[in-house]
């Protein structure tokens, strides 16, 4: 294969990794911290994109058009309110589960899911259509060979691995890093040392949610489309994804956020059928990692006490 | 009259009489078109039910259920039968009643999986419409008895579903529902982009057809003309009739007892001797095949298959149903399969919110009532029987 037609499979996988990543993130850190998986996390990122898009609206209905303000406005918007969004879920229905059967909890997110999914659908102005999402950032491209670096992704892949960064730097470096930590390791020890459970479990859905709605902002950019459905794909390929590098492992979720994407890009490169089934072939890998591994690549090593 | 069938014929009256009201009451509801008066006769249905639950009513009829299964379970056939004479012209209140009755195999067929035997399944909608599919290519390319196409619609269902035996068999909890999940999109979007099964648009299914009788046409008795959608109502409350059954011999039998033990306790229950394996695979796949059967003659009711009637979110319908019925109690799947078909066909300012509407109810059930509206009662081994 020609070297640069290589590289641009590679940059695609990418950006797909990226946003895989951000996406596993979440649920590694909500897993962390309570021991469930959030099933709403993915709508939480369709509400996400379609805040940014509406903010984006609202700022050229308003007569505003500097990009890169609008883009840092549509951003800051997004992140904050899905990361209220986060939180608030947090408290009203996740935190009151925590002693009911898992099966509750599980059902009440996927449905919560749903419910977003459908007030997305319905209250956004002929939300049921794929929307148009802004091109915001510069689209110059550098070429090299057949390869067409383009401009916009090299920032939002830049950008994305600043945040994973800072994500990091946060959980290892600071007070609420350590808090999140130890919440996630001992609950109890956590409380005893004198670390307020609630408030750290609510500033993790917060943060998870905020990651889910860059996420979401960044599908949009990468696309220049966004529709209702893009949660619910990327919140179970994150999910899977999340699950290869084992739950809970911040670096793993990464990992298997770009494991995943390198899978899908490899598949739609190999398979000649494989462009038009792109999206049953990636579900096709969810299901096979799960019944090849069940809990990801770097297996529990704690057996089940009885 | 012996004291001991005295009291068997008291114990009966609680639930006779609550099968009368019921059948009265969705009579009514199904005849009205007056969008004001439906909304307020669900508002004196649920008046009635939380006033009969405070006077402590609706426990004396669900003991009545439990007692007297044996002569309650006819009384409801006969009770669907008195719709289906009453609508007997009515083309669109039987279609919506067949699809009532269908539904409600399906979720028995899930409360199998869910109910019984804690399998998760989160495709429910995908089982159901591979049946629908089964019908539309076999109906249009072979000749096959109609009759034997219900039952490989089944055979696909659980067919298919032993693909997903391995990662469903090996994971648990989230993991499994995952699975499920990723299954139910992918069938979603591999029937949209195949064009040898109409992608988008889908396909035709031809009418049923039993023994040169053809089930599209009006039935004519003298001067009495049935729609012919009498023929797929009564199919359907055979069909019916027989999963329900099923379901019930299951759960008093010693397999019930088995799947209830590996559902609460696995490790428990393999300690014990039982083949978790073994009872796993039964209950994924014999509901499986419900559903496929339900699936493949609903297909054939409405005539026609496209992908966006099998989505994750009419999945989720199904489970709904199963939540707001109480899972694992049959006569709670029947009473809320008729809530969450029929209200939204006939209040239409919510058809286009019932994904909505059913998930924050659902919502709302998990916060409040966990084990729905009517939880499952303790399993009687032998209804009415008395030392």
């Amino acid at each position: 294969m020609d070297l640069g037609l290589f590289a641009q499979y590679v940059m695609n996988g990418l950006m797909l990794g990226m946003m895989y990543a951000l996406v596993a993130v979440g649920f590694t850190l909500f897993f962390g911290v309570l021991d469930i998986i959030k099933f709403s996390h993915g709508d939480v990122l369709t509400v996400g994109a379609f805040t940014a898009l509406a903010t984006f609206i609202g700022l050229r209905a308003a007569g505003f058009d500097s990009n890169i303000l609008q883009l840092l406005a549509m951003l800051i918007a997004a992140i904050g309110a899905m990361a209220i969004l986060g939180a608030v879920i947090a408290r009203a229905f996740i935190l009151p589960l925590r002693y009911a059967p898992a099966l509750n909890t599980l059902l009440i997110t996927l449905m919560l899911g749903t419910v977003l999914r459908e007030l997305v659908r319905l209250l956004y102005p002929d939300g049921a259509n794929p929307k148009p999402f802004p091109r915001l950032l510069p689209v110059n491209s550098i070429s090299f060979g057949n390869f067409n670096l383009r401009l916009d992704n090299a920032i939002m892949l830049t950008v994305g691995v600043l945040v994973i960064v800072g994500l990091q730097l946060l959980l290892n470096r600071t007070k609420l890093g350590l808090a999140i930590r130890a919440v996630a390791q001992d609950e109890e020890t956590a409380k005893t040392m004198g670390v307020n459970f609630n408030l750290i479990v609510l500033i993790t859905f917060a943060i998870g949610s905020g990651l889910a709605a860059f996420a979401g902002v960044m599908n949009g950019l990468y696309y220049n489309e966004i529709n209702f459905g893009i949660g619910l794909y990327l919140g179970v390929v994150g999910f899977s994804a999340a699950i290869v590098g084992g739950l809970g492992n911040i670096y793993g979720a990464i990992l298997g956020g770009f494991l995943f994407a390198a899978l899908q890009t490899i598949g739609a490169v190999s398979l000649p059928f494989a462009s038009a089934y792109k999206d049953v072939f990636a579900f096709g890998i969810v299901i096979a990692i799960m019944a090849w591994r069940p809990t990801g690549l770097i297996p529990e090593k704690l057996s089940e006490r009885v | 009259m012996t004291p001991q069938r005295k009291r068997a014929a008291e114990s009966i009256l609680p639930g006779a009489v609550a099968l009368a009201l019921a059948t009265a009451y969705l009579i009514v509801l199904l005849r009205v078109e007056n969008q004001n008066t439906i909304l307020v006769l669900l508002g004196i249905g649920i008046a009635i039910v939380l006033l009969a639950n405070w006077l402590g009513w609706l426990a004396s009829v669900g003991h009545s259920f439990g007692e007297r299964e044996d002569a309650l379970g006819p009384l409801a056939i006969v009770a669907a039968i008195v719709v289906m004479g009453y609508f007997h012209e009515d083309h669109f209140v039987l279609l919506l009643l067949c699809t009532v009755l269908l539904y409600t195999v399906a979720t028995l067929g899930l409360n199998l999986q869910f109910g019984y035997a804690g399998v998760l399944n989160f495709a429910g909608a995908s089982f159901f419409g591979i049946g629908a599919y089964t019908a539309a290519v076999l109906n249009q390319h072979t000749a096959i008895p109609h009759l034997i196409v219900l039952l490989i619609g089944g055979l696909m269902a659980a067919l298919i579903g032993c693909l997903l035996l391995l990662p469903v068999l090996r994971t648990r909890g989230h993991y499994a529902a995952v699975v499920t999940i990723a299954f139910a999109l992918l069938l979603k979007t591999f029937l949209e982009v195949n064009d040898v099964l109409g992608g988008p648009q889908g396909l035709q299914v031809r009418s049923m057809n039993v023994l040169g009788w053809s089930f599209n046409n009006n039935i004519e008795i003298g001067s009495l003309q049935l729609s012919f959608y009498t023929s797929y109502f009564a199919t359907s409350l055979l069909i019916l009739i027989g999963a329900f059954a099923i379901v019930r011999r299951l759960e008093r039998s010693w397999i019930g007892l088995n799947l209830d033990a590996i559902r609460l306790d696995e490790t428990a229950a393999s300690c014990f001797g039982l083949n978790i394996v073994r009872w796993k695979v039964t209950a994924f796949l014999l509901g499986n095949f419900m559903i496929g059967v339900a699936g493949t003659l609903q297909g054939m009711v409405i005539g026609f298959v496209q992908p966006n009637n099998y989505t994750f979110a009419d999945s989720l319908i199904f489970v709904s149903i199963l939540l707001l019925g109480g899972i694992g109690n049959p006569w709670g799947v029947v009473v809320a399969t008729v809530i969450v078909v029929i209200v939204p066909e006939k209040l239409q300012a919510i058809q286009e919110y019932r994904f909505l509407l059913y998930a924050a109810l659902v919502m709302m059930v998990l916060l409040f009532r966990p084990e729905g509206l009517l939880p499952r009662p303790v399993r009687s081994y032998f209804p009415g029987w008395r030392p």
